[in-house]
């Protein structure tokens, strides 16, 4: 049985210069109250590690509008024209990852690899200073595993002990996430008894799972 | 007909009955409209899902159901949810049997480019570049001009997506075949002349 966190306490844990991992894909799956507390408490020089910065005002994109990132490893701004503004300005450091490449470096910072091997990007700029392999006579660019000190995660259900259940497209990074990350903060939607979630539907067992975040208010 | 339907329409024959299918966003995405329901196809979004369905009615939409540009969705019987790793496995792993792309750029020999535009535009790769280089067929569907210049050219001058070549293209003034001995023509929409054609079009066309 865990107790919950508190979320101005989770904010407060994040220090200046934090790597963090945030779950979500344009905003879904996206710990909102999470991110709304950090902006309150402004941690500077953040370096999030997310498939994208979303849109300005939404999920990811509060932490850039609010001036509180120096680097994002993500795999598409594309919709958060203030995201692009900063990169072009260089007030924000921006590595556009393939998004099957970030979530298989991802997964494999969070399952012990020391990297994936993978065709994407190969002949173009993301292979630029990379090594290529050979394997059974094909090539494949080595792409090196990413961890964060934080992983922030959005579920659906979370119960007492913090196995993580999550629904339809909001799972997408959270659960790869929840395994690659020092200390692994969870902001489920719900909190319910042990056993409500049955084991076969447990995507994230508790065992991973640091600090619960409080129930919504 | 507006370009962009006729090519949507024109792209939708080129789905054959009981195959898995991602659609990018914008133009492509209106391909699914001239799919008949009955046609058994699955589309994925590359955010998890297979199956996605039409925008479901105001007010009812489910925030953890989206598609691949953010917008609303509904997920129709048969469909199945699964995380990012899984739903990339399915697209670098061969499993998708067709993508269609949008396109800033396409050589003669369907080398393409659609991600970024240096110093103006980098909205970054998203999921284009394993969609590329992992489907079983790659359509490009664009418009076959961007503001008078030519779409199709010699050489790409934006960065490429990946170095695997398309398998076809299909704009306002027909449908292509790109290869290595240039750009070949599988047909030309109705009153276009190869005359008109070689004027808007930069890369040599396969003899």
């Amino acid at each position: 049985m865990k107790s919950a966190l508190k979320t101005e306490a989770a904010a407060a844990m994040i220090p200046d210069g934090a790597t963090l991992m945030i779950g979500g894909f344009m905003a879904v799956g996206t710990p909102h109250r999470l991110i709304d507390a950090i902006v309150a408490a402004g941690p500077r020089d953040l370096t999030i590690i997310a498939n994208d910065s979303a849109m300005p005002g939404k999920g990811i994109g509060k932490l850039v509008s609010a001036g509180l990132v120096a680097r994002m490893v993500v795999s598409h701004i594309g919709l958060n024209p203030e995201t692009q503004a900063e990169m072009n300005t260089g007030r924000i450091a921006v590595d556009l990852v393939p998004q099957g490449t970030l979530v298989e470096r991802i997964r494999a910072g969070g399952v012990g690899l020391g990297g994936i091997l993978t065709p994407t990007g190969l002949g173009t700029l993301v292979a630029e200073g990379k090594r290529i392999i050979e394997v059974a006579g094909k090539p494949y660019l080595l792409e090196e595993p990413l961890r964060a000190d934080f992983a922030l995660i959005a579920a659906r259900r979370s119960d007492y002990v913090g196995n993580l259940e999550y629904f339809l497209t909001a799972q997408n990074f959270n659960p790869l996430m929840a395994m690659a990350a020092d200390t692994v903060i969870a902001e489920p939607e719900a909190i319910v008894p042990v056993g409500v979630i049955p084991p076969d539907a447990v995507r994230t067992p508790g065992a991973i799972v640091t600090h619960i975040l409080e129930r919504p208010a | 007909m507006e370009p962009k339907d006729y090519i949507a329409a024109r792209v939708a024959q080129e789905i054959l009955p009981g195959t898995l299918v991602n659609l990018g966003i914008g133009l492509p995405s209106l391909v699914a409209g001239y799919i008949p329901a009955d046609a058994g196809v699955f589309f994925q979004a590359e955010n998890g899902v297979i199956g996605m369905g039409a925008r479901p009615p105001e007010g009812m939409e489910d925030p953890d159901l989206t598609d691949a540009g953010g917008g609303f969705i509904t997920a129709v019987p048969g469909a199945a949810a699964m995380d990012s790793a899984m739903s990339f496995g399915l697209i670098r792993g061969g499993h998708v049997d067709v993508t269609v792309l949008g396109g800033l750029q396409v050589d003669g020999q369907g080398r393409l480019a659609n991600w970024m535009v240096p110093g103006k535009m980098v909205p970054g790769m998203g999921g284009a570049m394993d969609l590329v280089g992992g489907a079983k067929r790659v359509i490009v569907a664009m418009t076959h001009t961007a503001r008078g210049a030519p779409k199709i050219v010699g050489t790409c001058t934006l960065p490429l997506t990946s170095e695997r070549p398309v398998d076809l293209i299909v704009t306002e003034m027909g449908v292509f075949a790109p290869g290595p001995g240039g750009l070949g023509i599988v047909e030309l929409a109705p009153g276009i002349t190869l005359e008109a054609l070689r004027a808007v079009t930069g890369a040599p066309l396969a003899a």
